[in-house]
Parts: structure tokens; sequence; C-alpha cells
């Protein structure tokens, strides 16, 4: 390319220094001893690996420095293993660099490019086999073979199927219906308005049949969290404040953003925050989202209790609960 | 036998087979060039094989299976809890097998270690120009590298089922979910079922051990028969060229080098692994979807991910009965979409802004390419204000921050501080090319003052060596792009518009101090 200015010339590569093994023998041999001290460290922190393996028991603690208190079965085969490999790289660096030849060689590079009566015997070999496969004149059987690999390819898509069932509406149903019973997490009792203290908060879950098998899918779509307040620190609809229970008001507990568990509450601002991206909800305008990146309140539960005190569920939720998703009907 | 004789019969009898004997002979005396920084792709690639070996070791007792098991290890604070297999076995290989805390640790600081020495050498190749033709392939091949890896490393901290992975799988379940159209149909695919399933660790363990795995070993072997094959590229100085290659042979300074230095990089991951905890899965315990611990963070290699989607603003479009998560869509995926392809295609780009159609083996300093090096600081800065967002929990719990400041602060620093970063590197670039040339002109700064006869101070200068000198003036500096929007005969051509942007692009990345001419430094020297 064109570079008129005359640049300066290059004087060629500096003159190979001599270390100092290349001419002192004594060197040479110290060298050498280095080497050989290296890799017998090396097999030092081998016998300390077999030694932590079979001899240190694996409930010692010891006391280091800096560190505290350290399992000495774990930090013996550890720092074994880490010396044994070590100083077994450390001396056969060693070695290259002051006993192996450290003259800079010089090899030549070529151009990556044909000659051009290779490229072009190259394109006169393809267009002779592409001519002879008689693909560019048999179009019947050029346009049934592009059909028949095009659908074959639809037999992975195919047998992947059976990979899960059709979602239907079932991202839309939650296990709460009129009446359940919310009951605690961990602990699976019913609960009366007065268990909660103004303040408190409580997880829940609805009463199902089979506490003991009751499915991690389900509780990704029913857990429930319980904040009680005073009536008159709620800001909300009319129709909203008649889902709440004597200050106590419920709300989904996964989040509207990505499903993470919404489990910060703060009590002096009476926030609920997702710890995974920070949106925040504010509890006494029925968890309007006040920051961060979810753009939907979670959902309200409408509660009330039974004959006997006992919170339950007025009415399923009225919303799905959780992420957004295609079939989401928002508005 | 003597060893020659030995060593002959073997020689003999693989060549008498293969005729290898030329072959080995020309590659036994390859020659690499010696650099620090060539390093750095080395230690990725120890890293994936200390992966593959504590991996190994790590399958042996790891069962990927959420069927639900009542603990009853030596572990006490869980004792009797339910939990997953998978978590179970974690928790053995933990407590009950003897250095298999050592090897999950060895196989956590490894992957971490594998990225980090990813990104390092990709940034390494960016701004030395390494990417440029005929390694273009190459390129494309490291890009992959790395978003297999930032997969693999997802998949892999999520194999525990521990509340802190579960999490984590949540938050990737509703990304998929949050596709238009065929979300929740490949949710429901992916998980086997409703979140969380039994279906997606067993699946996941598959894709981790064998698929992702065998794609990293196909693809890193083209990459290093390629590296193989063009031959390493190599820094200006005296006596190296583009058309030579200057360095020690394989056999047997390169070998003895890199043999060793890959067990420094497992002793130092040995060692890692043997003093620093990291991940302990059994302070976080089992994973259900209703509960989460506070200051849930991922692996360093997502945070810039998760810190975008923790910054999006709150937006979602409703409409006809449908509903589009444009805050998990555009952070999520479109975003990191549009950064992955555009540094896939950076070398084609710039290839044709500078119109170079030219092999080049000897690197850039980054100065001399200041608009590479500038877009490079810009994106960094891009990816590293995400990242702090990331973090942002943990920064103001550790120094009493607001987490609404630093929210808003990302929010439009993201948005401010790469443009500055890149008008900054810029400029900082043609200053450095402005000190080349000073130092070239007038020489080194002795520091000694000389007192002229009439009373003035002055500094005394000493030349520079003719090896310094060179170096510093050794690049090319291409002249712009001639881009008329007219051809010979004065007639408008097509793509005006895009000829226009080309220029505009051409001279922005030719932009430079001019280097020191043979002519000017005789001048110079005259006087």
């Amino acid at each position: 390319m064109a570079n008129e200015i005359e640049s300066i010339k290059d004087p060629g590569l500096p003159a190979h220094v001599h270390r100092k093994a290349d001419t002192d023998p004594a060197a040479a041999r110290r060298a050498e001893r280095q080497v050989a001290t290296m890799f017998l460290i090396s097999a030092a922190g081998t016998v300390l690996l077999i030694a932590s393996y079979f001899f240190i028991p694996d409930d010692l603690f010891v006391f280091i420095p800096v560190m505290g208190n350290q399992n000495a079965h774990q930090l013996g085969l550890g720092l074994g293993m880490a010396i044994s490999l070590f100083f077994i790289g450390l001396g056969a660096i060693h070695w290259a660099k002051t006993l192996m030849p450290d003259t800079e060689v010089v090899a030549q590079r070529h151009e990556f490019r044909s000659p051009d009566s290779e490229r072009q015997e190259f394109v006169d070999a393809v267009k002779e086999g592409a001519a002879a496969s008689g693909l560019g004149r048999r179009t019947l059987i050029k346009k049934s073979l592009f059909a028949s690999l095009g659908l074959s390819a639809l037999s992975p898509l195919i047998l992947l199927r059976d990979l899960g069932p059709l979602p239907g509406k079932e991202l839309e149903k939650t296990t709460w219906a009129s009446g359940t019973y919310l009951v605690t997490d961990p602990g699976n009792r019913r609960i009366s308005a007065s268990d909660l203290e103004v303040g408190a908060v409580a997880q829940v879950l609805p009463e199902i049949a089979d506490p003991e098998h009751r499915k991690l899918s389900d509780i990704a779509k029913d857990a429930v969290l319980l904040i009680r307040l005073r009536p008159e620190e709620f800001n909300l609809e009319p129709d909203r404040l008649a889902m709440t229970h004597e200050g106590i008001i419920a709300f989904s507990k996964i989040c509207s953003h990505m499903g993470c568990a919404v489990a910060l509450y703060e009590q002096q601002t009476k926030h609920l925050l997702c710890p995974c991206h920070q949106s925040t909800f504010d509890v006494t305008r029925a968890a309007k989202v006040i920051f961060g990146p979810s753009a939907r309140p979670l959902p309200q539960l409408d509660i009330t209790t039974d004959a006997d005190g006992f919170l339950i569920a007025r009415n399923p939720f009225s919303e799905p609960v959780g992420p957004s998703f295609w079939e989401r009907n928002s508005q | 036998m003597t060893a020659e004789a030995r060593l002959g019969s073997v020689a003999n009898f693989v060549d008498e087979r293969t005729g290898a004997a030329a072959w080995m002979k020309k590659n036994l005396q390859k020659v690499f060039p010696d650099h620090w920084s060539f390093l750095l792709g080395e230690v990725a690639l120890y890293s994936f094989v200390i992966l593959l070996l504590s991996g190994t070791f790590l399958t042996f007792w790891f069962d990927p299976s959420q069927r639900e098991v009542i603990y009853e290890g030596s572990y006490a604070p869980l004792e009797g809890i339910k939990m997953s297999a998978a978590y179970a076995s974690t928790l053995h290989i933990s407590f009950e097998v003897r250095g298999g805390l050592l090897m999950r640790q060895i196989h956590h600081w490894a992957a971490l270690l594998f990225m980090a020495a990813i990104v390092a050498h990709l940034m390494r190749v960016f701004f030395t120009g390494a990417f440029r033709k005929p390694r273009e392939g190459n390129w494309v091949i490291g890009i992959g590298l790395l978003t297999l890896g930032i997969v693999e490393g997802f998949l892999g901290y999520s194999l525990p089922d521990d509340l802190l992975s579960g999490t984590g799988i949540r938050i990737a379940e509703a990304i998929i979910q949050a596709l238009p159209v065929v979300g929740s149909y490949l949710a429901y695919f992916a998980f086997g079922g409703a979140f969380p399933g039994e279906a997606f660790i067993p699946r996941i363990y598959t894709v981790h051990v064998l698929l992702l795995p065998g794609a990293f070993l196909a693809l890193i072997t083209v990459h290093l028969m390629l590296v193989w094959y063009q031959k390493h590229t190599q820094f200006p100085g005296p006596g190296r060229t583009e058309k030579n290659v200057v360095g020690y042979p394989l056999m047997p300074t390169y070998m003895a080098k890199a043999g060793g230095f890959f067990f420094i990089v497992f002793g130092v991951t040995a060692f890692l692994a043997a003093v620093a905890s990291i991940n302990p899965i059994w302070l976080y315990g089992p994973y259900t979807p209703g509960q989460i611990s506070a200051g849930s963070q991922p692996d360093w290699y997502m945070g810039w991910l998760d810190g975008l989607v923790r910054m999006a603003p709150p937006i979602e479009t409703a409409a006809f009965g449908h509903t589009i998560s444009w805050n998990i869509l555009i952070p999520g995926l479109i975003i990191p979409g549009i950064l992955f392809t555009g540094m896939a295609l950076y070398p084609f780009i710039e290839a044709w802004i500078t119109g170079d159609k030219r092999e080049h083996h000897l690197l850039d300093r980054p100065r001399n390419a200041p608009n590479r090096t500038a877009l490079g600081a810009m994106s960094l800065t891009f990816v590293l204000v995400t990242l702090i967002n990331g973090g942002n929990d943990i920064i103001a719990t550790h120094f009493d921050l607001s987490i609404n400041q630093i929210m808003w602060g990302t929010r439009f620093g993201v948005l401010i501080l790469p443009p500055i970063a890149f008008i900054v590197t810029k400029r900082l670039c043609l200053s450095l090319q402005r000190a080349d040339r000073e130092l070239v002109l007038h020489g080194r700064e002795t520091g000694t003052l000389l007192r002229l006869p009439h009373g003035e101070f002055v500094e005394v200068h000493e030349p520079i060596s003719p090896e310094k000198a060179y170096l510093l003036t050794s690049h090319e500096q291409l002249p712009p792009l001639e881009l008329p929007d007219v051809d010979g005969r004065g007639v408008k051509r097509a793509g005006v518009l895009k000829n226009k942007i080309r220029a505009r692009l051409n001279k922005a990345h030719v932009e430079s101090v001019p280097k020191v001419s043979a002519t000017e430094l005789k001048e110079i020297e005259h006087h």
C-alpha cells in the first residue's frame, strides 16, 4: 500500500545474549540442581497428599493465622496436590529457561493464497464434478432432493415433542379455590387472624389432602405472603380493601418479573423487595411496583375467615401469578 | 537396547505405517513466538483440561436426579430434611468422599478461571488486531467458545440443585417463558411440564457432561489446528516482519515451557481450591420455589447479564390478550444478541472500513489503532457498568449505599459512560502516539540539567537505540480511503449513503499522529 514516507530501517534481530549457564559450567550445574530440587519438592507434595488422605481424620480442625479454623484433612489434600503439581511446572520452566537453547529461530511464512493456476484447476474440477452429476440439468432430481432434505429435518423436531406436555391453561391456574384454608409453611397448620401480630409476615400455602407430597411445581405458583398492618395504614381501592381481613393482606410470593420468591419485607417502609432483581412493591398500595424492572403488581389473594376464625381464601387468584408469558391476558 | 535405539525402533514402526517422519520433523521444529499475553489462551486451554479431569471425578458420585430423598448424611444441620437426590449427592461428595470437596472446589475455581482466561485472551486478540485476515474464522470460533462457556458454566452451577442455583434456573425459565408465541411451550418442553418438575436437572446434566464438552472439544481442536497451520502472530520489533515468525522451536524449549505451564495452572487452581471456599452449597439449603436467600448472585461471567436485567425499565406490552415482556426480552436476549453478533462480525466490519484485504501477522500496538482500542474500551465499560449493577445489592450492603441510587446511577451510566470511555481512550492513544513521536525525534529525557553559558537551563536528551526507534515507527499508517460518490465518468454510484458511512468510519479509523520518517530523523540529527 502507498506508504510514501521513507520508514526507519529495520536494524535486524538483536544479537543473542548468552546466559550464565551457557558459558559457566558451574552455573549450569547449579541450575540443574535447582530444577531437581523443584521436582523433589513436588514429590514431597504428593507424599503430603497421600499422608493426608490416609492419616489425617476428616474432623480435625487446625487454627491457621489469617485463614482461621481449617479442616486439616482438606487442607493437607489440597496443599499436597497444589505443591506436587506447581513444582513440576516450575521445574520444567526453570529447566527450559536456564538450560534449553534460548536462541531465537526465524521461520518463514508463506502467503495462504494458492497460485492462480491451481485455483483455476480447482474451479474446473468442481464444475466438472457438478456437470457430471447432472444436478444442474436434472431439475426434477434437484427439487425433489431439496424437498426431502428439508422434510427430513422435521423428524428430530417431531421426536422431541414428548419432552413435555402442552401448557394448556396450567400457567394461569393455582391450587387456591374458594374456601381453601391457608396453612403455614413450614408447619402446615391452619392459622387464624390473631396468630399474626401487626407488622408480622408469614408464608402460607393452600391446604391440601396430602401435604407430605406437596409438589414443588405447586409451591412455585401457590406460595403466598401474609402481611398484617393496621387497617388505617392501607391506601387501597374499596374492592381491594375488601380482599383484606382485619389488616391482613395476602399477595402471591412469586415475583411478577421472573418468578423469584419475593421474600424481603421492610417493616418500616412497608415495601416488599425481590432479592433477584430488586423489584420493589408497596404493600399499602396493593403491591404497586415502585422500583425495579417488574411491570406488574403482585397478584392479591382475596381472604376472609371461616366460622371458627381460620383464614380461608374467599376467591382464587383473579389473574395468573408469576412471570409473564405470551398467552397471559394482562388487561 | 540403548534409549536411542529404542526410540529409533518406535519411530521406525510409526513411519513405516504412516510416513510421518518428514511431517513430524518439520513440526517438532515449529517456531512459536514468545510473549506473556500469548499465555492467556493457554490458561483457558489448561483450565478446560482441569475441568474435564475434575468433572469426571465428580460424575462418579453425583446423582443427577430431582427425586425427593430425606437427607441422612453427616452434615448435621440438614439431617432429616427433604431434598433432591442431586443436592444430597453433592453434600455426599462434599462431606463423605475424601478429596470430594477439593475436587468440587477445583472444578468451580477452574470454571471461573476458564471464563476469565477466555475473556482476557479475547481482549488480547482484539486490542492487538490479531483477528485480522487470515484469522477471522478463528475469531468467530473463539466467540462461539465464549458463548458456550457462559452456558456451560451456568448449567454447571445449576446442577447441585441448592437454593441459590434453583433461583438461577427459575430466572432462566422466566426468560424462556417470555419468548413471544412459543415461550410457554418451550418452557414446558424444557422442564417436562410445570417448573421445576423433575426432568430439568437430568437433562441439563447430559448437556453439561456430554453435549457441550463434545462441542468444546471439536471447536478447541479446530481453534488450535488453525493456530498451528496459520502460525502464531507476533509483536512487531527488529527482525520481525509480516513474512517471518521469530521464536523458540516446539521441541524442546516451547514444549517444556507450555507443558510446565499446564502444571502451574493446575497447581494454582488446586491451591485456590485448598484455601478458598467456593459455592458452599450446604449453607444455602435445598431448592424450593417459595424460599430465597438475600444477596443472590450468579457467577461473575453471568453478572453483567443479571445487571442488565436489573436495570431494565419496567415495560410490558399487553394487547389483544397477549403479553410481551420487554423488561425481560431486551436485557436478556436482544442486547446480548446484538453484542455477541457484533463481536463475531467485527473482523469483517473493520476490514470493510479499512478496505484492507492483505494478510496480517504482525500485531498492532493498541495505541496505533486508536479507533479499535477506543471501541474495545467502550464495550468493556458497558459490560463493567452492568456488572456493577449485577452486584448492586452486595455493594449497597457492604458500602452502606442506597440500592436505588446505584440502580439509577448505572441506568444512566450505561448510556453515558461508554461514549466517554471511547473519546477518552481515543485521545489517550493519540497522545501516546505523540509521545512516541517525541521520543524518536528528541530522545529520552535523562533528568540531567545543563546550564548554558548564558544562564539558561535545558534538560539533556539521550537518543534512543535504533531497535527502539524502529519499534516505534515500524507500524504502517494507511491513508484515508478514496471513496468518491461519483464514478470515473461522473455518474452517481449506487448506495451513496452506504458509501458515505464507510468514508466517515474510515476517516475516524485512520486518524493518527504521523510517525517519524527516516528523512525527518536525519534532518534533526543534522541540527
